[in-house]
């Protein structure tokens, strides 16, 4: 009897002996993978390391609006009040390009606006309407020229034949 | 974010057509990837243009030529202008492109395979002249709206393809057709899939000239992207928007088409003249339909220096839309005088016509040589602007360069 109960107490000693190793070993593990969590969130490291095939434009932000000379690189307007409106609500379909060839009074480029709303999907500008029409007839007026203008930029050449 | 693919995989051969080369090693590309070419924004590598083209707007894409790039008698590729009302397909799937005739003065519509387009009805090619109806709009005064064309939205290219009206009488067409119609493949600026960026026609007369033809071939070889492959609408002498490009469908109308850019203001003036900057109502304006009597001087560049005593050689092209041009001159003291030159008959009709002369300058000096060419009808370039027009079309003033004798 003494002998039995001292081989139960011996069994159940040995049980809760590994018991205790296991559940160490579970909190050791769970606490080297918590740090781990802690500094690498995303398990960067288990993450195949495959090339990245897709390709990304990745704009450099404080180039994507520079002004140089006056002049906004990207679109090529004149920096003046109320050009990054002109940006931002004029040149989602169609180039800037298009804008600055175009040369039209007040009563025009109301016009065209409307022209553009009911036909071209533009949306309603609210106040920025008049801010960008402001900017376009301050900077790029109606020129006069005439029944015929002179020829321009004539580049002179030697001619041999 | 994924970048967007210019032109997909299953175009290549469009995409070959567009850079106007083959693409060696094509099957070996990647579905996924972006060529080079298409790439960077350099429209004359893009779409194969001289360097000394003129880029009006990229986007859609503007480009118009200068006069002394167009000196050849059947204009290449490299020197004929870009012009889009919206962008340019993406995907040209050449294989499964379809034409389909319909409206409602059709017996039946129809749908013909483009191998069946080819294989069915006779072969042409003629020498076509096209014109942008707003090319020379850079002149008026005040200014018109629109893209600012100079003198370079023209060229005449040799054209090969089928007559529409062989087409036409196999579909089998109702005594009520009034007007046709084209419909393309092109995206509206928006990228709103409802929206046409232009749909334009001419009356049934236009259709069912010998001249007015479906082509699949520019200057022999397939038209390159940007001129409509891989088929078009060509008729010539008229406002080149009438010439619809990556032509899918074409709507025999028994009224006058109303597609994009046919109502309101586009490619219409004023049925009477008005004075400049004058208001005109939609329902005053009218239809351009020929386009009138004009030449460039494409020989010397503007600019040209040489010695006393020594002849300027000039050349260059006239045309008058439907009519053939009948007398050419030039004149070297601003239109005080002027002197004929011979002009060639046309290679065919609607070809532009080729003239020379040889010129003596009495002095040295300063010297404008300008040209003048007559219609059938004797009607002659103004050296003035033409009447103004809300949208700035139709300017056919004489063209001139300098010349400086030293």
């Amino acid at each position: 009897m003494k002998k039995q109960n001292h081989d139960k107490l011996k069994r159940d000693f040995q049980e809760l002996y590994r018991k205790t190793i296991l559940a160490s070993a579970v909190i050791a593990i769970g606490g080297i993978a918590l740090v781990y969590f802690i500094v690498d969130p995303s398990l960067s490291a288990f993450k195949t390391n495959k090339p990245i095939t897709e390709i990304v434009d990745v704009p450099v932000e404080e180039d994507y609006d520079k002004i140089e000379n006056g002049i906004h690189v990207r679109t090529g307007f004149i920096d003046a009040p109320g050009m990054m409106e002109t940006v931002q609500n004029c040149t989602n379909c169609h180039s800037s390009k298009l804008v600055m060839q175009n040369r039209m009074n007040e009563e025009r480029w109301k016009s065209t606006i409307k022209w553009m709303q009911e036909t071209q999907n533009l949306w309603d500008l609210g106040e920025n309407e008049s801010v960008i029409i402001n900017y376009l007839v301050t900077n790029y007026p109606p020129k006069k020229v005439g029944r015929r203008a002179a020829l321009a930029n004539v580049e002179w050449y030697q001619l041999e034949e | 974010m994924k970048r967007r693919s210019f032109v997909a995989k299953s175009s290549l051969s469009g995409l070959a057509a567009l850079l106007g080369v083959d693409i060696v090693f094509k099957e070996l590309m990647p579905a996924d990837y972006t060529l080079v070419a298409l790439q960077d924004a350099d429209p004359f590598k893009l779409f194969n243009k001289d360097k000394g083209m003129v880029v009006l707007n990229d986007k859609p894409w503007n480009i118009e030529a200068q006069a002394h790039l167009l000196d050849d008698k059947v204009t290449p590729n490299k020197s004929i202008f870009v012009r889009n009302n919206g962008l340019i397909p993406e995907e040209i799937d050449v294989k499964n492109w379809t034409l389909t005739i319909d409206g409602e003065s059709v017996k039946q519509e129809k749908t013909y395979t483009l191998a069946e387009l080819k294989s069915k009805f006779e072969h042409h090619t003629y020498q076509l002249t096209l014109e942008c109806g707003g090319n020379g709009r850079n002149e008026f005064d005040p200014p018109a709206k629109g893209n600012q064309w100079s003198i370079g939205a023209v060229y005449c290219a040799s054209w090969t393809g089928i007559r529409l009206r062989d087409v036409l009488e196999d579909v089998g067409i109702k005594e009520d057709a009034v007007y046709f119609g084209y419909h393309a493949a092109d995206v509206h600026l928006s990228r709103d899939p409802t929206k046409e960026p232009i749909s334009r026609g001419a009356p049934m007369s236009k259709a069912m000239q010998d001249e007015t033809i479906l082509a699949f071939k520019m200057n022999g070889e397939d038209i390159p992207l940007a001129h409509g492959y891989p088929l078009r609408v060509i008729a010539g002498g008229w406002p080149a928007s009438v010439s619809g490009k990556w032509l899918q469908r074409i709507s025999i109308r028994n009224i006058v088409h109303d597609g994009t850019k046919m109502t309101g203001t586009a490619y219409r003036v004023p049925c009477k003249p008005v004075a400049p900057g004058e208001k005109v109502a939609d329902e005053d304006m009218c239809i351009i339909e020929s386009m009138p009597v004009k030449s460039l001087i494409t020989y010397p560049k503007s600019g040209a220096t040489l010695a006393k005593g020594k002849k300027l050689n000039i050349r260059g092209h006239a045309w008058a839309g439907e009519l053939e041009v009948s007398k050419m001159e030039y004149s070297i003291d601003f239109g005080a005088t002027w002197h004929a030159c011979p002009v060639e008959k046309p290679a065919n009709r609607l070809a532009w016509q080729h003239f020379s002369a040889s010129i003596s300058f009495p002095q040295e000096g300063y010297y404008e040589v300008w040209a003048r060419a007559t219609d059938a009808n004797g009607v002659s370039q103004p050296m003035l602007l033409p009447g103004w027009n809300p949208k700035g079309y139709l300017n056919n003033a004489c063209h001139r360069i300098a010349v400086k004798i030293a």
